[in-house]
């Protein structure tokens, strides 16, 4: 800088400074657009934000948020719903035993009956669930302890499976397949109802296990090595069951090659993490025979579990669940009720503004003249 | 433009030569320079000296191809943020920490780097492109081989090269002269470039070659060159040459010739180059562009200090949250608890400490790495803006505001002191002379302030006639200039933006002006009838005794010392004439193509041609008299006039008689004089300073006009006498501690050694012999001085500026004396300035006064307003001036910096016990008449119980300095001069200088130095923790420019230093009013609001992975998908808010500028207080669980996985973010709209292909096809309408209420922007004449109320007061209720939160705040009087507006003071009372309308 040069000028005297006006280095000598945009006048809507202004915003949302919340929480009352949790945890729960026996190790299947009694029939589809509670599928390590490549059938990575599936990588250097820690922990309960006749006679109910898994999960992220040719050629010899598993993935299901080794959908519907640790998974559909009679009419059923997913250890609970869905899904009241609370606060909080409107605001019309 | 400087010059050089050079530079402290021709060509100069000397290739780019990458990646993590995030990005390396994919991680980091890389990148390729044109632009060398000079690239020329340079060139480097073809030996240059100083320079050749007669030969060169290693220093050169023959000569800074300077007025030049390339003297001076910090962003960093805080303390909490959820499970290993990779089992504690970290990873996005990058745009985008603004375009000079500092733009919004430079800045510093005394006689010169009044008059015409957009003639050539220039710009623009300026460029910048100071108004001064008389007798006497030889002693006194006054005025001076040689025909020609012209000062204004287009020598008019050897026996012969001197002298007769009338701007005789006046048209004064140029052209209209001026004799015609030669001997510049300059000469008349002094008058009254009062002579002299101090301080009085003008006679022996002290302290190496500095003080002594000069100095357009409206944004003013105290008073209230209302301290103080004393009574004397804080305290009760809403920009100011003691500002003026200002500044004593000087409301310091104004600014920038602001045009404000927070620079006559020292340039000072009050309240209550929308933002964001980890188990999952994770800040919610940051205007530029009280807003930092951080902070933690707990319960127990759930969480978050921004946006334009669109638009697209993309990718979240199912489910939509509503429904709520209940200033600001154009007019405009009005400190009261169609119900008035104060301005009907008011505050509640008071910035200035309220009757203005005026002024705007505007019953909270004015000041409708005052001095009501001068003068002058 050239503050060192004071040899300019001082008011009183005789200054040296110097005549001109800016050097051409620095002026750029142009006179500046006169452009809406340049001249930052753009036209521009200007809310101000007032309760008379914003009180009709604030009735309009009452008025249409409590209409919809009704409507939902009607839609989720209609849904059918019932649950019955089978943990064992009590004495005198019938799977007691099981689930203090069961444990990852335990090879002999543990069996036990649940009785429950429906009061009202099920109309249309009845969606089988398992659910589980404290069962943290989302914690981190777990979430990342997967190989989508070698669920896609990838050949390179069923040999090498990725790094994330540590600990259960391989066993004794020989690759697990499917590697990870969300397939070692797969849900292997097997659960079976029936219904019970007023003649006491057990009619199984017919539970179809397609259509569980999402459609591009079960066609496009998960396939079978080598095609669906042979899946125990495919898998055999090279590779290792998950150290929690009793029967390798291509046993899965044995009666369906459609629904055996990765694309088995409930592998596929395991697979897919929680999101919380409270959850639940669709097992079976049981579908709507005939219009007449109901899915599941009202009555005694027996639900058999072959009981193998220890859960105590850590606190869990095993429940299933049976439902009937709507458009908006499972039975879930919550959204109608949120629904009708923001909508009526919304109005409440209408009138407050009306009331400040109408107490302070009129000159706020001053401002609304315009135009 | 970054420049490189010294240190960097190292680089580019090979490392071997640096080697070289390091040794050589321990070996001497100075350069040797050779001729290069010497050593030329065979063995590519092996032996050559010079060869470690840098060349002339520069290059200013900070990288190569190659040190790019590693160079700029370490200038960037210099910024401890990108440090953090790199940290950040290579922790997710580490497996056991990792939180996302590491590559991912790495994502934004290295796209916040790349972005500033491409931004360096590009401005480094700028910076290469020009160097290399730089580099190739020609110029002659010599060439050895060739025996001739050849052309050459500028880099290739070497240091010890001759160039031959000629006019108009460019200097490649810095080059010794050698020769130049003009016979005096001189080159002119023009430093433009260098300080943007557009006079022309003289530059001498070497001494030793100043005989040659011959052309210089190169080949004949063989002398050795010593002189400095290479400095900045423009203003200094020092060295000698070295003959063969062994003679040494010194070498000065008047031989060298600086890089980038052209060449003027020389046919050619010859030069050795010394310094060449990064060792120019302009390559060393050019720093790059300043880097301050704002005070928001400060601010900011605090509370990105809290962010990490609060980073730290959710981090902590999820790693012991994850320690306790570990330890419940004990040995009992949960299948979902995955061990770590080896295998083993990790504690609850080592998992808690990993956590931590890993928890740092997931919610890093809280410190917002976009926010810096954020903040960089839409700065740079305000600077276009801000350069865009045709109000901050100046028509006149053609230039507009600069920003020179890019990173401050909002500090312009929070400014609370203005410190101004008085000269060139509230002032024209076109110095028009107003009078004078000569030998004790004034001169009033009416005829010339008629004129001068004239001017403005025209002036104010001229402008109406362009306004209406006639064509007026004198516009067009203006235009066609312009254009001309445009085409060369655009072929120059990029070279000449560094130093290597453009001739073309120059001169077309300089074909668009006139010359400096030489505005008709400065230049066509009417003489005084008498005076001229006076000069034209003693010239004729003189001329007569020449005839006849008498000695010239025996003319009478006084006319002698009419003579030598006006010979002083000629003489005493630098400046230089020149007389371009533009063909006359075609003069003729162009003005035939033109109207008419009326005048001759038209005449002149339109033709003055381009000394640029001048052929050579600036002597060699008509009037090139002599050559040196002819008059050195000063004789005082005048040299034979030519036939065409005569002839001028016979036309300058004959004009003399015209002169009574002359003032008229049509001359009677006019076309026969036409090529006469063109011709002394063309006699054009080129002066350092404007004072200077004045008094030589007042000079010239006594027909002592300067003809010719060489650097050892100076040529002025007189009356009768002709052309004399004076034989300069000396001349003593001016400098700030002498405060004078001299010359000295021998008068060609009386042969005698004569000292003409000229300066301040304070310095040269005391250097005036004590006259001898026994003679007649003495008595004679101590009349003069006497009378000439009277008149001085009546000029002062007067505001004018003033010299004094004095002389001595130095006899032979004195002389000779005196000569031989002073060439020792010339040839002096060592301390040569301070030899010289006390020679002239050995000179200047026991000088005889002549007479002195009044010079005005004409106020600014629009100072007056500006600083008024300045003054109503609650910005306190201080004036730092080095004129005198009379004339800065003066100025100060012309400019109504100080109001005759007030009170004016004035501290002049000759020691620091006096000072001391003063300033302690001064504070006594203060705080009795003003701080009795109890009844302070009452009133501030009072006014927080009745007006909650009122604000106080004082009170609040001072709370928010550190000072805890309430300082209130008062109407008092402080006016102190530079000594006691010394002692002021001491430390023992700032801290009462500004306790006094901050309860004034005006502060003037007079005589103040350079350092003094620095060191003002930075005592109350560091005492006060105030935001400053320093505005100045000269050299002498760069300290203080460069000390305040932000530094003005006014570019106009006084150079460029100042402007390259500051942060903004402005053409004049009142686009100050603008810049601060618009463009500074928008970037700050932008930048405000889009930092605190950040922090928001981020915080809202990840608050949703922290409300995740109480259900994931503390482990550091997050649902949301990394990419969204990672992306979220840098896309999808990026945009709008860049767009809102950009373009948001709160208020319009209109009300802003004529409600300057909505400033208060910036200056109180209220878009931006600290707990609106955590106000923010709390609602963003608030909406993150509506986003996070609405679809939480939706889903709960559902089937729904991980990113299923996570994606509509993202999205909801997205759509609340956009919403707020919305809530906060307070204008829409297309661009708002579609930033928000588009942002949304963006979000889904990248969503669905991302989800589409590959269904094995993107581990672990594997989001294949989830969006596109979340797009069929309904319950996704339901979510996506309820969350944002819920969300934002506690803001927009508070928003709607704070906008009925309490609306801020801004927002009645806002209201006012939606009435009716027409209406809003009347409304401001009304304001606007109070501001303007001199007579109301206080703009009246003003009111706003609904004209409903129902009618005007009293109770339903509302009002928006204009005035900040609530004054009573009661139509009589209000009076009751008013009164009922008073009596009962609970009644009048609801009135007062219809008050929407804006700003009390004056009321809190007031002293008078603190009485009780008295009976509302006893204080009623007459009130009938007052609608009646209302009513007056608003019938001629619009008679419909006297339902819009209505006096409106308001409270007086502090209603001591009573002062309603009406914007045309009818003085009927004035009452002015103040009651506190009363009771001290009872008789003190003042009417400000009927004071008198008397009055004022007696205040003014209340010392004590």
């Amino acid at each position: 800088m050239m503050a060192s040069s004071y040899n300019a000028k001082e008011e009183d005297g005789h200054p040296s400074g110097a005549s001109g006006h800016g050097g051409p280095g620095v002026v750029k000598s142009k006179k500046p657009d006169n452009t809406a945009f340049k001249q930052q006048r753009l036209p521009a809507w200007q809310p101000i934000l007032t309760a008379g202004t914003v009180l009709p915003a604030f009735f309009v949302i009452g008025l249409i948020f409590i209409p919809i919340g009704i409507g939902l929480f009607v839609t989720s009352n209609n849904i059918k719903e019932f649950e019955i949790d089978y943990t064992g945890v009590d004495m005198d729960s019938p799977c007691y035993t099981c689930a203090k026996n069961s444990s990852w190790n335990n090879t002999t299947p543990c069996t036990c009956s649940v009785d429950f009694t429906l009061e009202q029939p099920f109309e249309s589809n009845v969606f089988m669930y398992y659910g589980l509670s404290n069962f943290y599928q989302n914690h981190r390590r777990y979430v990342k302890s997967r190989d989508d490549s070698q669920l896609n059938g990838g050949r390179s990575a069923l040999m090498e499976p990725s790094k994330e599936c540590e600990p259960y990588r391989k066993t004794d250097g020989v690759p697990i397949a499917p590697c990870g820690a969300i397939a070692n922990s797969l849900f292997n309960d097997t659960l079976e109802l029936f219904h019970i006749d007023s003649n006491g006679s057990r009619n199984a109910v017919p539970l179809v296990k397609k259509g569980i898994a999402w459609w591009t999960d079960k066609h496009v992220k998960f396939r079978n090595p080598g095609g669906n040719n042979n899946l125990t050629l495919a898998f055999q010899g090279d590779f290792s069951k998950p150290v929690n598993w009793r029967k390798p993935v291509y046993e899965l299901d044995p009666s369906d090659p459609e629904n055996n080794g990765f694309i088995n959908e409930d592998f596929i519907v395991w697979m897919r993490t929680a999101a919380l640790p409270t959850f639940r998974k669709l097992y079976r559909i049981i579908q709507k025979k005939s219009s007449t009679t109901p899915t599941l009419p009202s009555g005694k059923y027996t639900l058999d579990i072959t009981y193998n997913y220890p859960v105590l250890s850590f606190d869990g609970r095993k429940r299933m669940i049976l439902s009937t869905i709507s458009w908006m899904g499972g039975k879930n009241p919550f959204l109608g009720i949120a629904y009708i609370t923001v909508g009526s606060i919304c109005f409440f909080l209408g009138v407050v503004l009306l009331i400040i409107h109408y107490k302070y605001d009129t000159r706020n019309n001053s401002a609304d003249i315009p135009n | 433009m970054a420049r490189r400087s010294s240190e960097d010059t190292g680089t580019v050089k090979a490392p071997e030569s640096r080697r070289q050079r390091k040794k050589r530079s321990k070996e001497n402290k100075t350069r040797t320079v050779h001729a290069n021709l010497l050593y030329d060509a065979a063995n590519k100069g092996e032996e050559n000296p010079n060869r470690h000397y840098a060349n002339n290739k520069i290059k200013t780019t900070k990288y190569t191809v190659l040190s790019f990458l590693p160079k700029n990646l370490f200038e960037q993590f210099h910024r401890f943020a990108n440090v953090y995030f790199v940290f950040i990005a290579l922790l997710n390396f580490v497996p056991v920490v990792n939180a996302f994919q590491p590559e991912l991680a790495l994502a934004p980091v290295v796209f916040i780097l790349s972005v500033t890389a491409i931004k360096d990148l590009w401005e480094d390729y700028r910076r290469h492109r020009s160097d290399k044109e730089i580099n190739h632009m020609d110029c002659l060398v010599f060439s050895r081989a060739e025996r001739r000079y050849v052309e050459k690239y500028w880099k290739e020329v070497r240091v010890g090269d001759f160039i031959r340079l000629r006019c108009n060139e460019i200097l490649p480097a810095d080059v010794l002269l050698l020769s130049s073809s003009d016979p005096d030996r001189l080159c002119h240059i023009e430093t433009a470039t260098l300080d943007g100083e557009t006079n022309l320079k003289q530059r001498q050749v070497v001494r030793s070659f100043f005989d040659l007669d011959c052309e210089f030969d190169p080949l004949k060169y063989n002398s050795i060159i010593e002189c400095e290693k290479p400095n900045n220093d423009l203003n200094r050169f020092r060295g000698y040459i070295i003959h063969r023959s062994g003679r040494r000569d010194a070498l000065y800074k008047e031989n060298l010739l600086l890089r980038g300077c052209t060449i003027r007025n020389t046919e050619e030049a010859v030069g050795i180059v010394i310094y060449a390339g990064h060792e120019t003297k302009a390559m060393l001076n050019n720093n790059g562009p300043r880097y301050k910090r704002s005070k928001l962003e400060r601010q900011m960093n605090v509370d990105v200090f809290w962010c990490v805080v609060i980073l730290l303390v959710l981090c902590l909490f999820a790693a012991i949250g994850h320690g306790l959820w570990m330890f419940q499970y004990g040995d009992k290993r949960p299948v979902f608890d995955v061990l770590s990779p080896e295998g083993t089992d990790l504690s609850p504690i080592m998992s808690a400490i990993y956590l931590f970290l890993t928890m740092i990873i997931v919610f890093q996005v809280l410190i917002p790495i976009s926010l810096f990058v954020s903040i960089e745009i839409v700065k740079i985008c305000q600077v276009y803006f801000i350069h865009q603004d045709m109000d901050l375009y100046d028509e006149e000079t053609d230039s507009h505001l600069q920003c020179r500092a890019l990173n401050i733009t909002e500090d312009l919004g929070q400014m609370q002191y203005i410190f101004s430079d008085k000269t060139g800045t509230l002032t024209e510093n076109k110095m028009v002379f107003r009078r004078c005394t000569v030998a004790g006689v004034e001169y009033s010169h009416d005829a010339n302030a008629k004129r001068l009044a004239m001017y403005q008059e025209m002036d104010s015409e001229e402008e109406e006639c362009t306004s209406h957009g006639g064509t007026l003639p004198r516009r067009d050539s203006v235009t066609s200039h312009q254009s001309a220039r445009v085409v060369l710009r655009s072929q120059s623009t990029k070279s000449h933006r560094r130093t290597g300026s453009r001739a073309e460029a120059k001169r077309a910048s300089i074909l668009s002006k006139h010359t400096a100071f030489s505005s008709p108004m400065e230049k066509d001064i009417t003489p005084d009838p008498k005076l001229l008389d006076k000069v034209n007798d003693c010239s004729s006497q003189m001329d007569f005794m020449r005839f006849h030889s008498q000695p010239m002693s025996q003319l009478p006194s006084d006319l002698s010392d009419t003579i030598d006054f006006f010979i002083a005025l000629t003489i005493c001076n630098t400046v230089v004439v020149s007389s371009p040689n533009q063909p006359r025909h075609k003069v003729r020609m162009r003005f035939e193509l033109k109207s008419p012209v009326k005048t001759i000062e038209d005449f002149i204004k339109r033709f003055t041609p381009s000394r640029l287009t001048s052929g050579s020598n600036s002597s060699s008019s008509s009037s090139l008299i002599t050559n040196r050897s002819s008059n050195k026996g000063c004789s005082s012969l005048l040299s034979s006039p030519s036939a065409e001197s005569t002839l001028t002298k016979l036309h300058e007769e004959r004009s003399c008689g015209g002169l009574e009338n002359a003032f008229s701007p049509v001359p009677p005789s006019y076309d026969g004089k036409a090529s006469w006046n063109i011709e002394e048209g063309e006699l054009r004064y080129e002066a350092e300073s404007p004072d200077e140029a004045a008094l030589v052209y007042a000079a010239r209209a006594y027909k002592c006009s300067l003809v010719g001026r060489l650097p050892d004799q100076v040529t002025v015609e007189l009356p009768h006498l002709g052309k004399l030669s004076f034989e300069l001997l000396h001349t003593l510049g001016f400098d700030s501690t002498r405060k004078r300059m001299s010359v000295v000469v021998r008068h060609p008349l009386t042969d005698q050694i004569t000292v003409y002094t000229k300066g301040a008058d304070s310095v040269i009254m005391d250097l005036i012999k004590p006259p001898n009062t026994g003679n007649s002579k003495g008595k004679r002299q101590k009349k003069i001085v006497c009378r000439t101090q009277n008149y001085l301080n009546l000029y002062a009085a007067d505001g004018l500026r003033t010299l004094c003008i004095a002389k001595k006679i130095l006899s032979q022996e004195e002389y000779a004396c005196w000569l031989q002290r002073h060439l020792e302290a010339e040839t002096a190496i060592q301390g040569r300035e301070q030899l010289l500095f006390e020679s002239a003080l050995r000179l200047e002594t026991n000088l005889q006064l002549l007479g002195a000069t009044g010079i005005e100095d004409r106020l600014q357009d629009g100072v007056p307003e500006t600083i008024a409206s300045l003054r109503k944004a609650g910005l306190q003013i201080w004036v730092l001036t080095g004129d005198k105290q009379e004339t800065a008073v003066n100025i100060a209230y012309a400019c109504k910096l100080l109001d005759p209302e007030e009170e004016i301290l004035t501290l002049n103080a000759d020691s620091q016990e006096a000072c001391a004393l003063l300033l302690e009574e001064s504070l006594h004397y203060i705080q009795a008449k003003f701080l009795c804080s109890s009844a302070d305290q009452t009133t501030k009760a009072f006014h927080s119980s009745f007006a909650p809403f009122d604000l106080h920009p004082s009170s609040s100011l001072s709370s928010s300095s550190s000072h805890a003691a309430p300082f209130l500002v008062h109407r008092l003026g402080l006016v102190i001069d530079g000594r006691t200002l010394a002692y002021a500044l001491d430390k023992s004593l700032e801290d009462k200088f500004l306790a006094v000087a901050r309860s004034c409301r005006s502060v003037l310091c007079c005589r103040s130095t350079p350092l003094q104004k620095s060191m003002v600014v930075k005592l109350v920038r560091n005492k006060l923790k105030v935001m400053t602001l320093a505005i100045g045009d000269g050299a002498n404000d760069v300290s203080m420019i460069q000390v305040a927070d932000v530094g003005v620079g006014i570019s106009g006559q006084e150079g460029m230093q100042a402007v390259m020292a500051s942060d903004f340039a402005l053409p004049r000072f009142r686009y100050l009013q603008k810049l601060l009050l618009v463009h500074g309240h928008w970037c700050y209550s932008r930048l405000a609001n889009m930092i605190l929308y950040f922090f928001y933002k981020n915080a809202m964001f990840v608050a949703l992975i922290f409300w995740f980890q109480f259900y994931c188990g503390f482990s550091g999952s997050a649902m949301i998908d990394q990419w969204y994770l990672i992306f979220f800040n840098l896309m999808f919610s990026a945009f709008p808010q860049l767009i809102t940051g950009t373009l948001d205007k709160d208020v319009s530029a209109e009300t802003l500028q004529h409600l300057p009280q909505l400033y208060v807003n910036g200056q109180n930092s209220e878009e931006y207080k600290p707990y609106m951080f955590w106000m923010n902070m709390i609602d963003a933690f608030y909406q993150s669980l509506m986003c996070f707990f609405i679809p939480y319960f939706a889903y709960a127990d559902s089937d729904m996985d991980l990113f299923t759930w996570g994606t509509p969480i993202t999205t909801l978050a997205l759509f609340t973010i956009l919403l707020h921004l919305g809530i906060e946006t307070k204008t829409w334009t297309w661009m708002n709209w579609l930033s928000i669109a588009f942002s949304i638009a963006l979000f889904f697209t990248v969503a669905l292909c991302y989800n589409a993309s590959c269904p094995t990718c993107y581990s672990p979240s594997n989001p294949y096809w989830t969006m596109q199912r979340l797009l069929q489910d309904p319950l996704f939509y339901l979510l996506c309408i309820i969350t944002p509503v819920a969300a934002l429904l506690p803001r927009y709520f508070y928003r709607a209420c704070q906008g009925t209940l309490f609306p801020s200033p801004v927002q009645v600001g806002r209201q006012l922007d939606k009435l009716p154009a027409d209406t809003r007019r009347n409304i401001l405009s009304l304001t606007r004449v109070k501001v303007g009005s001199p007579l109301s400190p206080k703009p009246p009261f003003l009111s706003l109320s609904k004209a409903s169609p129902k009618g005007c119900n009293k109770n339903d008035q509302r009002s928006i007061s204009g005035s900040k104060t609530l004054e009573a301005t009661q139509g009589q009907a209000d009076e009751e209720e008013d009164r009922s008011c008073l009596s009962g505050p609970t009644d009048s509640e609801m009135h007062l939160s219809d008050l929407y008071t804006l700003v009390p910035s004056e009321i809190d200035t007031l002293p008078y705040t603190k009485d009780a309220p008295q009976p509302a009757g006893e204080l009623q203005p007459p009130s009938t009087e007052v609608s009646e005026c209302l009513d007056k002024t608003l019938e001629p705007s619009d008679v419909s507006l006297s339902s819009w505007i209505t006096s409106t019953p308001l409270l007086t909270p502090a209603d001591s003071v009573q002062l309603n004015l009406l914007p045309d000041g009818a003085p009927q409708c004035v009452r002015y009372s103040r009651n506190s005052e009363d009771r001290l001095k009872p008789d003190h009501a003042v009417h400000p309308a009927h004071r008198t001068e008397q009055e004022v003068e007696q205040l003014l002058h209340t010392k004590l």
